[in-house]
């Protein structure tokens, strides 16, 4: 979907949720994004692809502040990342950035994302904020990559506990985790390893494991 | 992934069962895997925002460590000289009554019942020997060879320029060490990898040796001793620590009056002296520059190494005016602008005809006046400054001192001198050392655990003769240390935010009032962007808010903000209800710089003042810090808290009433 309709998209998809409250908004921002169009106001170029950026101008009478604050949080996060100060970060840093934002992507979900905000004609091992933002707050907007309740990851577990004994053995967790799914590398495995394993039995007591290892955070994202 | 549960015995043949089987399994590591990734991203950024919780506030406090220095100078002038000296002036004096203590160790005996070490000068490597078992026990070092090394100690660092020249031959290696900051375990593990100073191993040890680790006075008595059995081959550089009146604020000055009960003053009074005695920077072959802190776009070597070194006791002293005056009558040119450097040149050459080094007299009777404005702010700039990754030469915001310095800055001294890299240290780096400027300058941090157990590494360059520098980073375990990485990041990051919501707590009128004026309704709540941008404006920490939100204050399904929850979890130690809370908390925000400044006034350390010293100083002090006085609220306070109404206040017990209490703190022991 094209930038430009996907702000017109995004805008469709907030009022439908506060529909009643900005009805007469609702009017008044169709009419905004029309004239705009029409007279290419705020029509501003971002690489190959095209955005106008003044279509959202209006939002902020109906958005509650809502998307803005999201933005906020996003930019606070990439800016924890970008050490030249200049509006970019490694590209290797975007996994750590969109976890800290509370998702929980898998690595194809991941370079999914990458795609969308990589430079399109090479990629030159940086993404810039002005790509990286609009993807984030839809990423977030969307609730997507949600995170994993205990419960689910307790059964996750299970399903590997063939037996059914309450525990892996260290070779079991070990032959999952790297030959399975999107494996790990030598060096993720030792690491949950050193925090998984129980030494004395030599066994990966998973309920006590994921105990230790849910934080009690709330991530409910203003709405 | 909510489908592993439903997909259970739905499929009917046997083969279907085992492919669903299997696909369950892959699901389910998949699961487990995105899961793990996430958590483990989630620690790593929390155990990044810890360190970036304390360095923040550490160099606030700094900050504001500059802004009282006057404050307590002016204490110490009138409470803590030994002799009394009515006259203000501090430094030539000081030098004159370091005289007459430089011999005072003759006359302090050392009994038969002390079983340290016994140094005989000139030391050997014997007695170095002697002090690393000793300090390996936890023995104190006697006064009397406290007193006798820092004397012989002066001695040697009086024949070194400003600037150290050392070359270093083909055949040899040279380390180089950053901050210490009385951490003794990082100083035996880096003679243990690397062994000790010697010939044939040199090494220069970056300033920053004492402060906030508890083995202060062991590493300076360490790095002095060998200093003296190796004076060519041992480097020493002044750090910003090396400075009387940061010392009282980060606890070497405690640490000396706590191990020295009866001769401390003297052996304090006497390293001020030694301090200003310590080069300023150190050239490897021409090529290598070695400073503390950095460079600004006026550093000016030749400068530098012919001002007179001693004048500054203290960096957090500006220089008097006068001579400042004095200064530009002699110069024809207004001081604090950098002129070019041949003018330089001409003009400290005329007025300065002595040289820092080689001089056996103790005093000056010529140079009445102090260090002039520029020669303190070259000094400055040197001990102070932190490198950043844009252009440009700025003032240093953070510390209050010094600059920021862009890689253009560095390119233009390296070339105006002929330089090939620059080391400092100065700064706190998570793996011991950093390069930056496109690896022109490197840093170096050699204290391990700076800020918590496993926060950090620390490292030492090796330099080859061709100048290359290879580092090696450790860090010191406890033996007994059963946590995995895991539990590690969490305690640290326990700490951190125990250490910024003691900050939020003290702070606590100036953020009500800043939440106060985004509540016009006041109904409790403000939107998270308000909070965020009124916890800055008050605070000034630059922390990614946001991000620690959820750990600071309570948020609504709306996402409102409660503000005032962030002052839920903690109380003071004391109930002090009576008394007007913007007193208790000036109180609990200056409570360390009020044990300073009672240590001072306490002549005898017996831990007690009487209620009018008392009243005198919280006058004095709330004067300077332009806050009220609240006499009658002050007397009351004391008096409540004064528990054997005697008219005597036990200080500590006083101050301890102003700690911070975490209501529901179960930090693991």
């Amino acid at each position: 979907m094209s930038d430009s309709a996907f702000t017109v998209f995004f805008f469709f998809f907030r009022i439908t949720s506060a529909f009643l409250k900005y009805f007469s908004c609702l009017l008044l921002h169709l009419f905004w994004c029309f004239y705009c169009h029409c007279t290419q106001i705020g029509n501003k170029s971002i690489g190959n692809s095209s955005v106008n950026l003044s279509f959202a101008f209006p939002m902020f009478l109906f958005a509650d502040g809502a998307v803005a604050e999201i933005e906020k949080k996003i930019i606070e996060a990439f800016e924890v990342f970008d050490h030249e100060c200049n509006k970019t970060v490694d590209v290797r840093e975007i996994g750590s950035i969109v976890r800290s934002l509370g998702c929980f992507p898998t690595e194809a979900e991941l370079h999914e994302l990458l795609a969308k905000v990589e430079e399109e004609e090479e990629p030159t091992g940086y993404i810039h904020l002005e790509k990286f933002l609009p993807v984030m707050t839809k990423v977030l907007l969307d609730r997507s990559y949600r995170p994993i309740p205990e419960d689910v990851l307790l059964h996750a577990f299970e399903a590997l506990d063939e037996n059914k004994c309450g525990y892996l053995t260290k070779d079991e967790l070990v032959k999952y985790m790297t030959e399975e799914g999107e494996p790990f590398t030598e060096e993720e495995m030792e690491e949950m390893l050193s925090s998984a394993l129980d030494p004395e039995t030599n066994t990966v007591l998973y309920r006590d494991y994921i105990s230790m290892m849910i934080v009690d955070e709330p991530e409910d994202l203003p709405q | 992934m909510e489908h592993i549960v439903t997909d259970m015995g739905c499929n009917a043949s046997i083969d279907d069962r085992a492919e669903s089987k299997s696909e369950k399994a892959i699901k389910a590591a998949v699961l487990i895997q995105k899961w793990y990734r996430s958590t483990r991203a989630r620690l790593e950024i929390s155990r990044r925002y810890s360190l970036t919780i304390f360095q923040s506030i550490e160099y606030a406090d700094e900050q504001d460590q500059a802004q009282l220095a006057s404050f307590f100078t002016f204490m110490l002038e009138r409470y803590a000289d030994p002799d009394a000296v009515a006259d203000a002036s501090i430094s030539p004096s000081v030098s004159h009554q370091a005289d007459s203590y430089l011999t005072e160790y003759e006359n302090i005996e050392v009994p038969d019942s002390y079983c340290g070490p016994r140094l005989s000068f000139p030391l050997t490597l014997a007695d170095a020997n002697a002090l690393l078992h000793a300090f390996k026990d936890g023995q104190l070092l006697h006064a009397h060879y406290v007193l006798q090394l820092l004397c012989e100690t002066r001695r040697v660092l009086k024949e070194k320029p400003n600037i150290n020249l050392v070359s270093v031959s083909y055949s040899k290696e040279i380390t180089v060490c950053g901050d210490l900051h009385g951490n003794l375990d990082d100083l035996f593990l880096i003679f243990y990898k690397n062994g000790l100073p010697s010939e044939k191993k040199p090494y220069v040890f970056n300033g920053d040796f004492v402060d906030r680790g508890r083995n202060s006075m062991e590493i300076l008595i360490i790095l002095f001793a060998f200093l003296l059995i190796y004076p060519n081959d041992v480097h020493l550089n002044r750090g910003n620590h090396e400075d009387y009146v940061i010392n009282l604020r980060y606890g070497f000055s405690s640490e000396v009056l706590n191990k020295y009960k009866v001769h401390g003053k003297v052996i304090l009074y006497l390293l001020q002296d030694v301090f200003s005695w310590l080069p300023l920077a150190t050239i490897i072959n021409k090529k290598v520059l070695i400073v503390h802190g950095g460079i600004s776009n006026t550093t000016d070597l030749d400068f530098l190494n012919l001002l007179e070194r001693n004048k500054l006791k203290s960096l957090m002293r500006p220089p008097k005016p006068e001579a400042d005056r004095e200064e530009q009558a002699k110069e024809g040119t207004p001081a604090a602008r950098p002129s070019t450097c041949a003018a330089n040149e001409h003009v400290t050459r005329k007025t300065r005809g002595v040289s820092s080094s080689g001089s056996t007299e103790l005093s000056r009777p010529n140079s009445q006046s102090g260090p002039t404005l520029k020669e303190w702010k070259q000094v400055l700039d040197i001990l102070w400054s932190d490198p950043r990754k844009q252009n440009g030469c700025v003032p240093n915001k953070r510390r209050g001192g010094g600059c920021y310095f862009g890689p253009d800055t560095t390119a233009r001294l390296l070339e105006r001198y002929n330089l090939k890299m620059l080391i400092r240290s100065h700064e706190f780096k998570r793996e011991g050392y950093e390069l930056t400027h496109g690896g022109k300058v490197i840093t170096i941090f050699s204290a391990s655990n700076y800020y918590e157990e496993g926060s950090n590494r620390g490292a030492y360059i090796r330099l080859n003769p061709d100048l290359i520098p290879h580092f090696v980073q450790y860090q010191v375990r406890e033996c007994t240390d059963k946590q995995n990485y895991w539990e590690r990041v969490k305690t640290i990051e326990r700490s951190a935010l125990q250490t910024l919501r003691e900050k939020i707590f003290a702070h606590r009128s100036t953020l009500t009032e800043a939440f106060a004026k985004y509540d016009c309704n006041n109904t409790g709540k403000i939107s998270v962007s308000d909070w965020a941008a009124a916890m800055e404006s008050v605070l000034c920490l630059e922390l990614p808010w946001r991000t620690l939100q959820f750990h600071l204050v309570k948020t609504d399904t709306d996402g409102k903000v409660d503000y005032m929850s962030c002052f839920h979890n903690m109380e003071i130690a004391q109930s002090t209800e009576e008394v007007q809370p913007a007193l208790v908390e000036t109180l609990c925000k200056y409570r360390k710089d009020l044990e300073i400044i009672f240590n001072i006034m306490d002549e005898d350390q017996s831990g007690l003042i009487s209620f009018d010293e008392f009243r005198k100083t919280w006058r004095i002090f709330s004067s300077h810090l332009g806050i009220d006085a609240y006499d009658a609220s002050i007397d009351k306070l004391a008096q409540s808290i004064d528990y054997n109404k005697d008219d005597y206040i036990d200080f500590s017990e006083f101050l301890e009433a102003f700690h911070v209490v975490h209501k529901r703190d179960k930090k693991p022991t």
